[in-house]
């Protein structure tokens, strides 16, 4: 998990944002490399929206530190201006014009770019006289990205920006980020729980189980150090040296595991094969925060 | 950000000009004529010499509309309060546009600051406007009643406090609870409590009252002796005629201060409750005319003459000329009390809401 390399556009350490007696995000430490399209993962509840707000400020900390492209986040209209956000269920002023909208955000933006907004509405297609109110949840969430990304942000923020979507404009949503991204180089932080999405436009994964990170890294290098080990059921397990299970399944008389190894190891009589990255992630998000100290002698299981 | 909030402003702003314009029409074609008439009988009475019973029957002219111009002054500060104040921050909470609104490059202080500064300057206008028209409307009305205290809260300048002071509590409560229609019902309690407590506790110890203190004549106007609700016969304080002025208390009293006592009546004028309790049953409510018993006025100047040597007829009153001076009293606390209000919502904002 060498991604120390870049510095990174968001850096948390010991994180914690508490409601009440209840933590939605505790003791969080984890750092998300800059350039990357990041995809962040894990299941409800894991504490994902609390992150992402406490990283564009809309959320203070109750303890430990955030820093998002070195400052404070929400720290004075610049740092403002330097992150953008689409939140969760893109959320518009139903009465205002998508024009409004646009107007929104360029007086309340002093780095607005409206070339930028003009020809994402034009590739869209969008009437500029309709209320948001009566757009569709695509039409909105397209709304929602070119007012975030005409800010001419750094780094741009996305809370399940797809989750609510239909096939069809999912994927238009996940073209126009792509293209974004490709345009702006803008690094990006994306939250979701579909991955097949994720695995489209993003570069850079975290899975984030009860707050804490269970892996993070570049997709393509997680996919190359992770296979799947099938052969016939031991017990106890007896693995070859090298390698780390994530997960363990057991079923009738065949033993399938998880497995990441960094290096080529030899595999014995075990049948090898590569993991998808969906897979991969459910595999993480089974294993328990007591197992997380790898090693062969603590095996997950899930059943 | 001015420019958006005027933008995200212009439905209700549209509804409270288009009120405006109604009552605005509604004065221009009943004022005239009000006024012409005030002006015709002021002139004829004063002449003829009989300008209070001139005036009344001139006050029942557009008594009605004149109540409802009333209670609009009275209510709009209120209305203001619950549908632009609540809403402010408590539907951008509801609909999840604050996510919106506060992630732009604009700090959320700066635009509760903003929203806080334009709107509240809308809604001190709209008041204002309000009491103007039906200030200048009702004047002559104002004039031939003689009681300016009793429409205080309606006239000049104490609706612009009540516009300023219900908007800030309207969004301060829209802050705090954070779901409009709670919010909305919060404001309409609280502005109702605060007004009634404001008029009832404070209003009447801004400035301390004048003391009129008159020896027991039957001269003084309302003076005169019977029962309250059918309790004990006593000697009924009475009150001279000071124009425009707000009587705050009458009473017979000694030199301590203590009121006179029912026995005491009775010992020292036996005649008088003799007299007295004589005649229609207590607790008639003066609806049963009798002819008074003989004798009765000797039996009360004797009466008088008698508890005259210890007691005198005390009013407590504010005079017509403070009426400006408790306008603008009120006025400065209801817009301190605003701005504390507006001062506490941004603070909120900025530091609860996170």
């Amino acid at each position: 998990m060498a991604v120390l390399e870049h510095m990174a556009v968001l850096e948390a350490r010991g994180l914690g944002k508490r409601y009440g007696r209840r933590w939605a995000l505790e003791d969080c430490t984890l750092s998300i490399p800059e350039g990357r399209v990041v995809g962040l993962v894990g299941p409800n509840g894991a504490g994902k929206t609390t992150l992402l707000h406490l990283a564009v400020g809309l959320l203070a900390p109750t303890s430990g530190s955030v820093e998002v492209l070195g400052r404070r986040p929400g720290a004075g209209s610049a740092q403002l201006g330097r992150v953008g956000f689409v939140a969760q269920d893109t959320p518009t002023y139903a009465a205002l014009s998508v024009s409004d909208h646009l107007r929104l955000g360029a007086t309340m933006n002093p780095r607005w770019d409206s070339a930028v907004a003009g020809r994402r509405m034009d590739q869209l297609g969008l009437d500029r006289r309709q209320r948001a109110g009566s757009l569709s949840g695509g039409q909105r969430a397209q709304l929602a990205l070119t007012l975030a990304i005409a800010k001419r942000p750094e780094l741009l923020v996305m809370d399940e920006p797809v989750a609510s979507l239909d096939p069809l404009a999912r994927r238009e949503f996940l073209e126009g980020l792509a293209q974004v991204v490709g345009e702006f180089g803008v690094s990006v932080v994306l939250s979701s729980h579909l991955i097949a999405d994720l695995e489209q436009v993003c570069d850079h994964l975290i899975v984030l189980v009860a707050s804490r990170v269970r892996i993070a890294g570049d997709i393509a290098g997680l996919l190359g150090s992770h296979r799947r080990l099938t052969g016939p059921r031991q017990d106890p397990v007896t693995l070859p040296a090298g390698h780390r299970v994530i997960e363990a399944r057991h079923t009738g008389s065949v033993s399938t595991f998880v497995v990441q190894a960094d290096g080529p190891v030899d595999a014995g009589s075990w049948v090898v094969e590569p993991v998808g990255l969906e897979d991969l992630v459910l595999a993480y998000m089974g294993r328990t925060a007591d197992v997380d100290g790898g090693g062969l002698s603590s095996v997950g299981v899930r059943s | 950000m001015t420019r958006l909030t005027l933008r995200q402003f212009r439905t209700p702003a549209a509804v409270a000009a288009g009120a405006l314009v109604v009552v605005a029409v509604v004065v221009a074609v009943t004022g005239p004529h009000l006024r012409q008439l005030y002006d015709t009988i002021a002139v004829s009475c004063r002449a003829q010499g009989n300008c209070p019973t001139a005036f009344n029957s001139f006050l029942n002219t557009d008594s009605s509309l004149r109540t409802w111009l009333g209670i609009l002054v009275i209510v709009v500060p209120g209305l203001m309060g619950i549908f632009w104040g609540a809403p402010l921050v408590a539907r951008e909470w509801e609909t999840g546009t604050y996510r919106l609104a506060w992630t732009q490059s604009v700090t959320r202080g700066r635009w509760m600051a903003v929203k806080l500064g334009v709107i509240g300057v809308a809604a001190t206008i709209v008041a204002g406007l309000l009491s103007l028209m039906v200030t200048m409307w009702a004047s002559p009305l104002d004039a031939a009643n003689m009681n300016v205290f009793g429409t205080f809260d309606q006239r000049d300048l104490v609706p612009i406090g009540y516009g300023a002071f219900a908007f800030a509590l309207g969004v301060l409560a829209g802050v705090v609870i954070r779901r409009t229609l709670p919010a909305m019902a919060t404001t309409v309690v609280a502005f109702v409590g605060a007004r009634l407590a404001f008029t009832e506790l404070l209003r009447p110890h801004l400035i301390a009252p004048m003391v009129r203190s008159m020896a027991l004549t039957s001269n003084i106007a309302g003076l005169g002796f019977g029962s309250n609700n059918g309790g004990p016969f006593n000697l009924l304080p009475g009150s001279p005629t000071i124009a425009n002025a707000w009587i705050a208390s009458t009473g017979i009293v000694d030199r301590a201060g203590n009121a006179i006592t029912h026995q005491y009546v009775a010992r020292a004028c036996p005649r008088l409750v003799a007299l007295g309790t004589s005649g229609p049953p207590a607790g008639s409510n003066g609806s049963t005319r009798v002819a008074a018993p003989p004798g009765l006025d000797n039996a009360l100047q004797s009466c008088l003459d008698k508890v005259g040597t210890a007691y005198r007829d005390v009013v407590t009153y504010q005079p017509a000329g403070r009426y400006w001076t408790f306008q603008w009293y009120e006025l400065a606390i209801y817009i301190g009390a605003a701005l504390v209000l507006g001062a506490v919502s941004l603070w909120w904002v900025r530091r609860r809401l996170s």
